[in-house]
């Protein structure tokens, strides 16, 4: 298990240079940030080169990159070109925030769509298997700034029960955090019914049977484990697309974290912001797939004795 | 009813009586009923062979019986199956209620299937999978349950009981695994014991001691068994009492005895005359072909005809010459990619075919039979040694050439479904090696020589319009022998091509592949595990173990006077479908051992010795033969 851990964790640093590489070569594919910064025209060549000067953009390209590797593991991502506050302390501000909606809306799915998926595969063919695919694919077509509207719409407006935006105690929390479980769980419970099936297809689900046990036991004791592999390596998966629902959805109900963060870093031509929150986001994805890996070991034996 | 039966038998009654039994799938227009109207006895502390062939309601039978069958989309229309525990006590489990039902499922009565590398939870321990039910009907706790698991797993036979509590299903081999179903199944000491072939996925000596556990601890522990099987040899072995299944009916029900010396219903003749038996080409130097007993509207018919196959001409030189062909696979690598194992597949083979002939490359699971095979078909590239056709060496062939000798070369696998295109019909499919080949390129002549091809093989000229999931087994498996001979190969290599098929259609099959070699001349690699066949269809037998040949020789010499331990051990672990025999007391312990090895820890190759013209057999070492 040890060596299965530190081949995946060297893996997982590999990806994070590649990442980080991309990341900072990108912005600078996009043009001369002191012309964006300033836009063009209006400014001399002397204030570009000052300005460049200033922000460090005219070192060499390697050096620039190291210097940013460095300001990663110290945790300085410079300071923003609006208002000069420190990246790290806007980050800071803002993970928690985007955390929570993410780690609550994926836990929401999962509790939702694991009992949603066996039921569904328990019952193949009939009624309530039927349900749950209709529902699933109902909450499959919904764009989730659609949904995330109509939520607002519904429960703010009409019934005035939930407040519209913004980050005020727990009930601000339960429209964003639904959006995201809805459009979470419209895949997982495809997923898990499809693992289900797979599963309780085999000798040893009928071997369990005949050994008296309950269904239940049957079905969350021996079946789910098995199913976990597939669920787990999706979820994984799926993080990259939940961060990148999270910007929409943050940005809906004005709910201050990475995404918001992002977005507006974007519209201000915030280099550094925009640098720093890509990047934090982006070891947030390798680091949930290096534990997805892990989860595989300390779910499958199979895997773990490789 | 069940006071009717009560009074039939006041004495000595049945542990388990199955009356007028039907299961059904599916509902409506789409109904089918897998079993009709079955009825038996079992007694206590006997054994009960349900025989019969694929689709014959056997194995639904079995999972009804605990009304398992409710989880697979199978409905109990009529009958009842009482169960009686205990003494006075009877009970339906047709009707009984669930919780009654889970109590008796796993404690009175206890199940093992087929296949053994499937019916453990993967992510379990062992130990944990037996105590579970031990904790479930005796309440146990952890530790209780499992030193009684250890116990289980030591009264199976199994070395190292302790370490074998932590491991999980994949790090044992498919007969540990089997054991420690058996070991599973009779932790609550139940009264009848369900086993659903059991060992078919097994290997022939694994089988052997397979059979031996359950029939020891049957003895030791009183259990009443019914043992399902399609084996008349396993059946031959194991049964007091017989019921045939024939298409979701029993057709005949008799004691062992009598249903081997004298079967009543057409279909059980049919079945028993299909069945190769092990010695009954004794005395006889060549492979014969017999006719085969089929069932048509009812009634038994003779097809085909004897003839004694002399096809073999040993006058021409070998149309194939392997010499000491070696392959080995990488596996296991450190972290840094360096190959630390080798799985040894073949060592240093060498034998050679001859026109006309048929040899048969015997041994069990990773002996490298299969290997072989792949080698001369040019799927897996030798590691070394020369492989010649026709007198020209392989290895200096060039690619033209080497595409022509795929062309007289032709494979026919073992599971005749998974290799034929389900999206082509089969005139495609059997089309294809003479697209490939270029060897006719009119259409029309290629569908009459498709035509003809089927003919061949015993199906009709229209069936090339049909897809495979509208065949039979056997039928696919004709299907992919056309294919074989549709680019006039010279050489067929034929891989466990017959094991997966029903008794009655692998008799037609073998007498198919003779009667080709007849008419055209062709030469077999028969690559197989079950002598009883091998006997049957080969000119000369090489049998493998560990990657290398051990012994070598004509049918009759190998058969009849075998001289490696090894090939002694094999024929001696196949069970004999005659129940009259002496029930030997085999000796038959020991895993087959792995051939995957250290890289540097070079495999001892065996040197060979002709033991009389023609019978080449390894030599062994002095304390290997001993153990043996």
């Amino acid at each position: 298990m040890a060596g299965f851990i530190l081949k995946r964790l060297l893996q997982a640093i590999f990806v994070v240079l590649v990442v980080t590489l991309i990341v900072a070569f990108a912005i600078r594919l996009s043009g001369d940030p002191a012309i964006m910064l300033t836009g063009a025209g209006s400014i001399t060549e002397q204030d570009l080169q000052n300005i460049r000067n200033a922000l460090g953009l005219n070192r060499p390209f390697l050096v620039q990159y190291l210097g940013f590797l460095h300001g990663i593991v110290v945790g300085d991502f410079g300071r923003s070109f609006m208002g000069g506050t420190p990246v790290s302390a806007l980050i800071a501000k803002a993970l928690p925030a985007t955390l929570l909606l993410a780690f609550t809306s994926l836990i929401a799915s999962i509790l939702l769509s694991v009992p949603l998926g066996i039921l569904a595969a328990v019952n193949r063919g009939r009624w309530p298997d039927q349900l749950v695919r209709i529902l699933s694919l109902v909450g499959l077509s919904f764009p989730n700034f659609w949904l995330a509207i109509m939520l607002v719409l519904f429960f703010s407006i009409q019934l005035g029960v939930l407040p519209p935006s913004g980050m005020e105690g727990p009930a601000s929390f339960v429209m964003p955090a639904l959006t995201m479980a809805i459009i979470l769980t419209a895949t997982n419970v495809r997923l898990v019914r499809t693992a289900m099936l797979e599963t309780l297809s085999q000798q040893y689900i009928m071997v369990a049977r005949s050994k008296g046990l309950k269904d239940w036991v049957v079905l969350y004791k021996h079946a789910l484990r098995n199913s976990a592999i597939p669920l787990v390596t999706y979820i994984g998966l799926q993080f990259g697309g939940l961060i990148g629902s999270i910007v929409i959805v943050e940005r809906v109900f004005n709910w201050p974290g990475m995404g918001t963060l992002a977005f507006d870093a974007i519209s201000g031509r915030d280099y550094p912001v925009l640098q720093g929150t890509i990047t934090v986001l982006a070891l947030f994805i390798v680091l949930i797939n290096l534990l997805v890996d892990i989860a595989y070991g300390l779910i499958d034996p199979r895997i773990r004795t490789e | 009813m069940s006071d009717h039966i009560a009074k039939l038998a006041p004495v000595g009654e049945p542990l388990l009586s199955v009356r007028s039994l039907s299961v059904e799938f599916g509902r409506g227009e789409g109904a089918f009923r897998a079993v009709k109207n079955i009825s038996f006895d079992v007694q206590p502390g006997k054994t009960l062979a349900v025989v019969g062939e694929s689709g014959s309601g056997k194995s639904v039978t079995s999972l009804a019986i605990m009304r398992l069958t409710d989880y697979t989309g199978g409905r109990i229309t009529t009958g009842e199956v009482i169960f009686r525990p205990s003494k006075g006590e009877t009970l339906d489990l047709v009707t009984a209620p669930d919780n009654r039902l889970r109590a008796i499922r796993g404690n009175d009565i206890a199940m093992i299937f087929q296949e053994p590398m499937t019916s453990l939870n993967p992510v379990f321990t062992i130990g944990n999978q037996i105590a579970e039910t031990l904790t479930l009907h005796e309440g146990l706790n952890a530790r209780d349950a499992l030193s009684r698991a250890k116990a289980l797993l030591q009264k199976v036979r199994l070395p190292d009981a302790a370490t074998l509590l932590d491991r999980y299903p994949h790090q044992l081999s498919g007969g540990m695994r089997q054991r420690v179903m058996i070991a599973m199944a009779l932790a609550c000491n139940p009264k009848l014991l369900i086993a659903d072939e059991p060992t078919t996925a097994l290997d022939v000596t694994i089988q052997a001691q397979i059979l031996n556990i359950i029939r020891d601890l049957q003895q030791e522990m009183g259990t009443a068994v019914i043992f399902i099987t399609h084996d008349m040899g396993v059946v031959a072995e194991m049964a007091d009492d017989v019921v045939v299944m024939w298409k979701g009916e029993k057709v005949e029900e008799a004691p062992v005895r009598q249903i081997f010396a004298a079967p009543e219903h057409p279909y059980t003749r049919a079945l028993l005359s299909a069945v190769p038996r092990l010695g009954s080409m004794t005395g006889q130097p060549l492979p014969k072909r017999t006719p085969v007993m089929v069932i048509e509207d009812g009634a038994p018919k003779q097809i085909g005809d004897t003839h004694i196959q002399d096809t073999a001409d040993y006058t021409r030189p070998p149309i194939l010459e392997v010499e000491k062909l070696t392959t080995r696979f990488d596996v296991g690598k450190t972290f840094f990619g360096r190959v630390t194992h080798k799985v040894h597949a073949v060592e240093e083979v060498s034998f050679e075919i001859f026109p006309g002939e048929t040899l048969a490359l015997v041994g069990e699971s990773g002996s490298g039979k299969s290997t072989i095979g792949r080698t001369l078909q040019q799927l897996i590239e030798p590691t070394s040694g020369t492989v010649r056709f026709n007198g020209r060496d392989m290895g200096s062939m060039n690619p033209a050439d080497r595409r022509k000798l795929k062309q007289e070369i032709q494979y026919i696998f073992q599971d005749p479904f998974a290799s034929l295109d389900p999206r082509h019909t089969i005139g495609f499919s059997i089309a294809e090696p003479i697209v490939v080949h270029s060897l006719l390129d009119d259409r029309k002549a290629i569908d009459r020589r498709v035509q003809e091809l089927l003919e061949q093989v015993g199906l009709l000229p229209q069936h090339a319009k049909r897809y495979p999931h509208e065949f039979s087994g056997g039928q696919r498996q004709r299907v992919c022998i056309a294919r074989a001979l549709a680019s006039n190969p010279k050489l067929i290599i034929a891989d466990e091509s017959v094991s997966a098929l029903d008794v009655s259609i692998q008799a037609q099959i073998v007498n198919l592949l003779m009667e080709l070699q007849q008419q055209k001349q062709l030469s077999y690699l028969f690559i197989t595990h079950d002598m009883a066949v091998v006997e049957k269809i080969s000119h000369r037998v090489a049998v493998m173990y560990l990657g290398q040949i051990v012994e070598i020789g004509t049918r009759q010499a190998v058969f009849e006077n075998p001289q490696h331990s090894y090939t002694r051990k094999l024929l001696a672990a196949v069970p004999i479908a005659d129940p009259a025999r002496e029930r030997a007391k085999r000796l038959i312990e020991g895993e087959i051992p792995s051939a995957v090895r250290a890289v540097g820890q070079e495999p001892l190759v065996h040197r060979i010795r002709e033991v009389e013209p023609g019978h080449w057999v390894a030599i062994e070492a002095e304390a290997l033969r001993g153990a043996a």
